[in-house]
């Protein structure tokens, strides 16, 4: 394809307009940073990205709605973690009991390497108390390697509560309503 | 040789390579500061010393305008490894910087940035010959960046020193020849009378446009910037004559390039704008008060920072030019306009003095 190039005239040929419309351009851009606050800049640890709904940030521990602990340290999601972030020290000897009445275990300590996990979301679809759930958390930051490695205490404290089933809550009552089958006259 | 003299142009030294090198730092502050508000961005807001949060309501705005980063800019330069690349040849590449930067501190001594403050003329060295000086001084400044060019034995850099040579060699000539129309007005050479002539007739600007218009472009050219960017043209050739250099030595190209813009923003005010004088108020003749002294060099200050936000400002707008245009501009468009209006100075000129 032959392109028509047009020969410039006077003006364009001088260049004076266009440099002139140029200067033109950019004050109206610089009048509009400053006083009509037209920024295109996020400030960023002051303002922060509203992050989608299916957002996968890092995953942290929930709490039911009567505020206890869901996790029942039954190891799936240590099990199912592809870079191993998780490790769960089940309560064994401890004899530690479970902060909610009818749930059998929680963990004595449930770690969440931070600089391993890779926000996959397997522990949240595998665990099956619902008590672990990918976030909307994205920057993660610490001085030290031991300072990433979140304990039990701080996943708990920032997971928050999610509602939810409570599968353990009317466990007694079913139990003795079962034991009660067939019922006696 | 009388003491006071020496003493007397010393401080005065000091004190013009203190606020220059200060204007340096800050006005490389006011490139990154308006390119932002050019580009719709903030720019540097964040750095400060831990202290100047709490000074009221002045420390918050002082952080938000960036005013301590050059502070922290320069630190950095001091404080990086002065790395020497294996290849280079050692001698000159020592030597480039201090090349590129003397030059430009040099120009600065014959521009008069003052009336008079307690007896003593403002300006360094009052010669009589002070724009030939000016030229000679500018045209050693492509001696650092060939020499950089050549020292980095790499290529980008060589290119970026051969294209450098031959533009401001180009551009000094139209650069040159500009200036003389301005010279034939005044009859004289000397800064200070030019500026005494200025506040008499007004403005050379009004007598001279053309000479103005050409002597801005090829500033532009002498001190590297943006639309004749070419020795350091980033897309094409890396960074150019300093790509191989690092931490204080990179700092003096720096430096050299900014107290380039100064110097020839101040000269353009000394020619065309009438130095520090100002045509009302009674500001056009020397000052006798301490405090008149001021306001004359607080004029010069005022007048050369306009320029310097010109400079600036062009850098945000315009694409760089080709080479072969940029050669064509200087040799075909600007050298025959500057003899034009050389000659037309001198009809002009002649047909008056009849």
């Amino acid at each position: 394809m032959i392109v028509d190039r047009r020969p410039l005239n006077f003006w364009e040929r001088l260049y004076l307009p266009a440099i002139i419309g140029g200067l033109k351009v950019t004050v109206r851009h610089a009048f509009d940073t400053l006083f009509r606050h037209k920024v295109v800049t996020m400030e960023y640890p002051e303002q922060k990205w509203t992050v989608p709904v299916n957002y996968r940030g890092a995953p942290y521990l929930v709490k039911d709605q009567e505020g206890s602990t869901k996790c029942v340290s039954c190891q799936l999601c240590e099990f199912v973690c592809p870079p191993k972030a998780i490790r769960i020290t089940p309560p064994a000897a401890s004899k530690l009991v479970a902060d909610r009445p009818n749930a059998e275990k929680m963990p004595l300590e449930f770690e969440i390497n931070m600089l391993r996990c890779i926000f996959c979301g397997f522990c949240q679809e595998v665990c099956p108390e619902e008590a672990i759930f990918l976030q909307k958390d994205y920057s993660l930051t610490g001085l030290s390697r031991k300072e990433l490695v979140y304990n039990k205490e701080k996943l708990l404290a920032l997971g928050g509560t999610e509602g939810g089933i409570q599968k353990w809550k009317n466990k007694l009552e079913e139990a003795k309503s079962q034991e009660n089958f067939p019922v006696k006259v | 040789m009388n003491w006071t003299f020496i003493i007397f142009s010393l401080v005065k030294i000091a004190i013009v390579i203190g606020v220059v090198q200060g204007l340096v730092a800050y006005s490389v502050l006011a490139e990154r500061k308006i390119s932002a508000w050019i580009q719709n961005r903030v720019g540097p807001n964040r750095t400060a010393p831990p202290f100047a949060k709490y000074i009221p309501i002045v420390g918050p705005a002082l952080i938000r305008l960036g005013m301590f980063q050059p502070l922290a800019d320069g630190l950095k330069f001091l404080l990086k490894e002065d790395f020497t690349p294996g290849g280079v040849r050692k001698v000159y590449f020592w030597l480039a910087p201090a090349i590129a930067i003397i030059p430009a501190m040099l120009t600065v001594a014959v521009i008069p940035f003052g009336s008079t403050m307690g007896g003593q003329q403002m300006v360094i060295a009052d010669l009589n010959v002070g724009i030939l000086y000016t030229f000679g001084i500018v045209s050693l400044g492509v001696y650092g960046i060939v020499l950089a060019g050549y020292a980095a034995n790499s290529k980008y850099p060589f290119f970026g020193g051969i294209r450098s040579s031959a533009q401001m060699i180009s551009y000094e000539i139209s650069m040159g020849m500009s200036v003389i129309p301005v010279l034939m007005i005044v009859g004289n050479l000397n800064l200070s009378s030019i500026i005494g002539w200025q506040a008499t007739n007004g403005w050379l600007v009004l007598y001279s446009p053309v000479s103005f218009f050409i002597f801005l472009i090829a500033s532009f050219a002498e001190t590297n910037r943006l639309p004749f960017d070419l020795p350091e043209a980033e897309t094409e050739l890396v960074g150019g004559y300093h790509t191989e250099y690092g931490s204080m030595k990179f700092a003096l190209f720096f430096l050299g390039e900014y107290s380039n813009m100064i110097a020839s923003g101040g000269m353009m005010v000394t020619l065309f704008f009438g130095g520090w004088t100002l045509p009302f108020w009674g500001l056009d003749h020397a000052a006798t008060g301490i405090g008149m002294g001021f306001v004359h060099i607080l004029i010069f200050l005022v007048k050369m920072l306009l320029f310097m936000a010109l400079f600036i400002w062009v850098r945000w707008m315009f694409p760089r030019f080709r080479y072969d245009q940029l050669m064509d501009l200087g040799w075909r468009r600007f050298l025959p306009l500057a003899l034009a209006n050389i000659l037309i100075t001198a009809v002009v000129l002649y047909l008056k003095v009849k």
